[in-house]
């Protein structure tokens, strides 16, 4: 975007939220700006900050982010009276498109700041991404309370996360359940067993042969299916959980380490050969190594997988806690926001597990094209 | 006591001699999707102890595999191979060569220094040792201060001489060369070569070295052995008697393109089989 572009573009933006005072707030009768003077001060600077932004300098960029965090609060501020909350009218939602241009405007300007050294531009690489992820979250905000749109179509992040707050108590006994024991040796026992499943089956290619059908077979069956099942071979706690989890997690890693240990080319293998190597030796000097980008592609694959498989299984019978059979009685009882504390519960979990496990790969397999420096 | 074994220990005393390589009527069939291919037929050979001995001949002619079966790589299907007087197995699994192949086959995940001490660890020498060594041929191959990069971070001529300090690290007496420096431009190809004879001259050890050129083939060896291909065997074993501390300068002399004459002649009568 030009400077010129983007230098009108704060303009708009500014101009925007002073004409949005003029136009009325909400379809009912709200009391007007005049009467907040707290708030009419921060828009008006909020619209000065806006305009400053558009002096293409460094420091120009602060006015934008800041314009906008003046902009965000008192519109959220703005949604405390009844009045204007589910009732927004023209004013309110002008004010919102203006306080969105500027955002954009100002993390652009975030984007293209040449950092110097390494941790300005470690902080702006990761500034942006944040800023990004708490905008999206304002404006579903915004647009649920300004509207009223029921809680139980779709609740406001706030009142997820007052929810979320509240019940940490249950959502951490969820968690512990769920996740620390379910995920977590199934997660263990299946990546494991596939593992060693596939050295062997890699040593001996009659095991090869038998077993890859038979992980294809175990592997289509649904979890619906066999998570009942479960239940009945391993009782209704955590045990039938981890069960399927390990069922689910069993055939990615035995399918990629059979690849990975077969990834070794004919050049690397008669290397190992003429220095009359051992099997076990160029097993792990050779084939396992190569084999490391094949084995953590099934970890990643299974730290997401292995979370699903345990809530999903929890439906089918379980000790009361759990995060699968919260959702599922809360589902019943119509509070919708702790479903959404639990669903945020198992996001953040699942992007945990996998980060680590990828930067976990990171380490082990700095060595590979993709990580190279 | 059957009459054939008497026999049997006769012809292996003979063979305990200073002789590195005694191949006797070696032939080796690959059976692929098309039919038999005769890689090597009736090939004999002896390369004794201290040659420098270069296969030349065109593609397909039989002496990468004829290499290949001298390091047990590959089993011939008729005649013999004794290398250092042991069958070409027991050799192998006596870690009695080093071998060196078209590209540098160094493993990325490793750094230089650790892959220098692959086979000091499959081998089982010391930790100290291991270290001792490896500083040591990595300083001989001039790559002394690359030893915490890694493959990728260094030019393929030096991963080459990483490869071959790799191939020294246990001190075979014989180093098997597949076209070890035909990846690489002129200039650097050059300058290996007399880095490569004057570690010969150094070390005493027998050389066996698989090439495309001629004048590499009789600037190197004291030995050259022209192949030809369908079926692959050996045309022409021609003696090289240069000094073994001679130099580029060489190429120049009347005895050098002599010889080349001589190799270059052979390889053609090699091909006008069947043409």
């Amino acid at each position: 975007m030009s400077a010129r572009l983007q230098a009108i573009g704060f303009w708009v933006a500014a101009a925007g939220l002073l004409v949005a005072l003029a136009l009325p707030l909400s379809s009912q009768a709200a009391a007007a700006f005049t009467s907040r003077t707290g708030l009419l001060v921060a828009l008006v600077a909020a619209a000065a900050a806006f305009a400053l932004a558009s002096w293409r300098t460094p420091v120009s960029t602060v006015f934008g982010l800041v314009g906008t965090a003046l902009g965000c609060a008192v519109t959220v501020m703005l949604l405390q009276d009844p009045a204007i909350a589910g009732y927004a009218s023209w004013g309110y939602w002008l004010m919102v498109l203006a306080i969105w241009l500027g955002a954009i405007l100002a993390s652009t300007r975030l984007a293209d700041l040449s950092a110097a050294d390494q941790v300005t531009r470690w902080l702006r690489d990761l500034s942006i991404p944040l800023l990004f992820g708490v905008f999206l979250i304002y404006l579903w905000e915004v647009t649920v309370r300004g509207f009223g749109v029921s809680p139980v179509l779709m609740p406001a992040p706030t009142s997820t996360a007052l929810r979320l707050a509240q019940s940490l108590p249950t959502l951490g006994e969820d968690f512990m359940q769920t996740f620390v024991r379910s995920v977590l040796a199934g997660y263990a026992i299946g990546c494991g067993t596939g593992f060693i499943v596939a050295v062997v089956a890699y040593r001996y290619d009659f095991l090869k042969r038998g077993l890859l059908p038979l992980g294809n077979f175990v592997s289509a069956l649904p979890v619906v299916g066999i998570a009942p099942i479960m239940v009945m071979w391993f009782g209704f706690d955590w045990q039938s959980k981890a069960a399927v989890v390990a069922v689910m997690c069993f055939f990615p890693m035995l399918v990629n380490t059979l690849a990975g240990l077969a990834v070794a080319g004919p050049m690397e293998r008669d290397l190992m050969r003429s220095y009359g190597a051992r099997p076990l030796q160029t097993l792990l000097k050779l084939n396992l190594p190569a084999a490391m980008p094949f084995i953590f592609n099934a970890l990643k694959i299974n730290s997401t997988l292995a979370l699903i498989g345990a809530i999903v299984a929890e439906f089918f019978g379980t000790p009361l806690r759990g995060i699968g059979f919260r959702i599922s009685i809360e589902v019943a009882r119509m509070s919708l926001d702790m479903v959404w504390a639990e669903i945020a519960l198992a996001a953040v979990a699942g992007m945990a597990f996998y980060g680590i496990v990828a930067l976990a790969e990171r380490a082990v397999t700095s060595w590979h094209p993709s990580y190279r420096k | 006591m059957t009459p054939s074994q008497p026999a049997a220990g006769a012809v292996r005393a003979a063979h305990a001699s200073p002789l590195t390589v005694d191949a006797r009527g070696v032939s080796l069939t690959f059976h692929t999707r098309d039919g038999a291919v005769e890689a090597l037929a009736d090939v004999n050979l002896q390369i004794s102890d201290g040659d420098f001995v270069s296969f030349i001949g065109p593609s397909g002619c039989g002496k990468t595999t004829l290499m290949r079966v001298i390091a047990d790589l590959e089993r011939p299907t008729k005649g013999t191979i004794l290398v250092n007087g042991v069958s070409a197995e027991e050799a192998r699994l006596k870690r009695q060569y080093g071998y060196i192949f078209q590209a540098p086959a160094l493993y990325p995940w490793r750094t230089i220094e650790r892959n220098v001490m692959l086979p000091l660890e499959i081998m089982g020498y010391p930790a100290g040792e291991r270290r001792e060594r490896m500083q040591r041929y990595l300083k001989l191959v001039n790559l002394s201060g690359f030893e915490r990069k890694f493959p990728w971070q260094l030019s393929g001529g030096m991963q080459q001489r990483a490869s071959i300090a790799r191939a020294l690290s246990f001190d075979p007496a014989l180093l098997l060369m597949d076209e070890p420096f035909g990846a690489l431009d002129e200039i650097v190809r050059d300058h290996l070569n007399e880095q490569l004879l004057r570690l010969w001259d150094q070390t005493g050890k027998t050389v066996v070295f698989v090439t495309h050129s001629i004048p590499e083939a009789v600037f190197l060896s004291t030995k050259i052995v022209v192949m030809s291909p369908r079926p692959g065997r050996i045309i022409d074993i021609i003696p090289c008697d240069f000094p073994r501390d001679r130099t580029l300068e060489i190429r120049e002399t009347p005895e050098f393109i002599k010889i080349a004459q001589r190799v270059r002649s052979g390889l053609r009568s090699g091909h006008s089989y069947d043409e």
